[in-house]
C-alpha cells in the first residue's frame, strides 16, 4: 500500500507528510535547547561570583558567518530542485556539507584550545554550560552532515524515481538546518560575548 | 504547479536569499563590534538579544518561510513559543530567592506569628 500525502498535501492541515513531522520535531527541539538556556540564565544571574572565561570570538565570529553561509546554500539547492536544476542542487548541496565539515573543524580547533588551557566541562558552571550547549548543538551540525550527506549520496536516487518527493526530503532537512543556524545565532552572544 | 514554482518566483526568492544573507553577515558584525563597547550588563544583555532576535527572525521568516506558511504549522509555533516563555521566565522566580527576598518576606511573617 502507498503511503498517501508524502507529496501532495493532506487536505486539513495543507501539509505534507513530513513537513508537519520536521516542525512538530523543531518544536520539542525548541524546548530541548530552551530548558539549556534556562538553566544557563538560572545558573549565572544565581551566582554572584560566576567566572567567565574569555573564549575565543573571532573563531566564533568565523564559525556564525559560515552557519548562516550554509543556510544560504541550503535554501539555493533546494530552489535548484525546484526547477528540474540537479546541477544546482549538487554544487550547493557539497557546498552546505563542505561549511558544516568547516564548522566542525573549526570548534574542534576551540575545543582542544580550551584543553589545552585547562578549560574541561567540569572546571566550572561556565565551562560546563558551554561545553553542554556548543556540544550538543555540535551533534546537531554532525547529524545535519549525515543527512544532507546521504541525500548526495544513496539517497540522490529518488530524484530519478520521485523528484517531487526528493525535493520535499530537501525542503525538510532546510528547515533542520535553519533551525541549527538559529540556535547558533542565539548561542554566540549568549556564550562569547556576555 | 503553483504561482510559488514557477520560475520567475523562485528567482526573486533567490534574490531575497542573498538580501538576508547580507543582513545576517552585518548584524553579526554588528554585534562583535557591540561586545567591545564597554556598556553596562544590562545593556549589553538587552542589545544582543535584540540583535539575535531581529537575525534568528529573518531567518524563520525568509529561510523557513514563515511569511507564508500554514495555519498549522502556526498553531504549532505559538503553542512551542508559548511554553518556551515560561521557561524563561522559571529563572526569575528563584532569582527573588538568591536576592534573600523571598527568605526575608517568609522571616517576617513568621517573626508576626511569635
Amino acid at each position: 500500500m502507498e503511503i498517501p500525502y508524502t507529496v501532495e498535501p493532506r487536505p486539513d492541515t495543507g501539509l505534507y507528510n513530513a513537513k508537519l513531522g520536521i516542525w512538530l520535531f523543531l518544536a520539542s527541539e525548541v524546548m530541548l535547547f530552551g530548558a539549556l538556556f534556562s538553566t544557563y540564565i538560572l545558573l549565572r544571574t544565581g551566582n554572584p561570583n560566576w567566572v567567565q572565561h574569555p573564549m575565543n570570538v573571532p573563531m566564533a565570529t568565523l564559525n556564525t558567518m559560515i552557519l548562516i553561509s550554509s543556510s544560504v546554500t541550503v535554501v539555493l539547492a533546494w530552489a535548484g530542485l525546484r526547477l528540474k536544476n540537479y546541477a544546482q542542487f549538487r554544487k550547493y548541496g557539497i557546498l552546505t556539507l563542505l561549511l558544516a565539515t568547516g564548522f566542525m573543524v573549526v570548534k574542534g580547533f576551540e575545543y582542544s584550545a580550551e584543553f589545552s588551557a585547562g578549560l574541561f566541562p567540569w572546571t566550572d558552571n561556565y565551562m560546563a554550560v558551554y561545553f553542554t550547549m556548543t556540544g550538543l548543538h555540535g551533534l546537531h551540525v554532525l547529524g545535519g552532515m549525515v543527512v544532507i550527506g546521504y541525500f548526495l549520496g544513496p539517497g540522490a536516487k529518488m530524484w530519478e524515481s520521485d523528484p517531487a518527493r526528493f525535493t520535499n526530503r530537501i525542503e525538510v532537512f532546510g528547515l533542520y538546518w535553519h533551525f541549527v543556524d538559529l540556535v547558533w545565532i542565539f548561542l554566540f552572544p549568549s556564550l562569547y560575548l556576555l | 504547479m503553483s504561482a510559488h514554482d514557477s520560475s520567475e518566483a523562485i528567482q526573486e526568492e533567490t534574490r531575497k536569499y542573498i538580501l538576508v544573507f547580507a543582513a545576517l553577515a552585518a548584524l553579526t558584525i554588528i554585534t562583535v563590534a557591540v561586545s567591545y563597547l564597554d556598556l553596562s550588563i544590562g545593556l549589553a544583555v538587552t542589545l544582543a538579544m535584540v540583535v539575535a532576535s531581529v537575525k534568528g527572525t529573518l531567518v524563520a521568516a525568509y529561510f523557513m518561510h514563515l511569511l507564508d506558511e500554514r495555519k498549522t504549522i502556526y498553531a504549532i509555533l505559538a503553542l512551542t513559543m508559548f511554553f518556551l516563555v515560561v521557561l524563561m521566565i522559571l529563572p526569575a522566580g528563584a532569582f527573588g530567592d538568591h536576592n534573600g527576598a523571598s527568605t526575608e518576606v517568609a522571616r517576617e511573617a513568621d517573626g508576626e506569628h511569635h
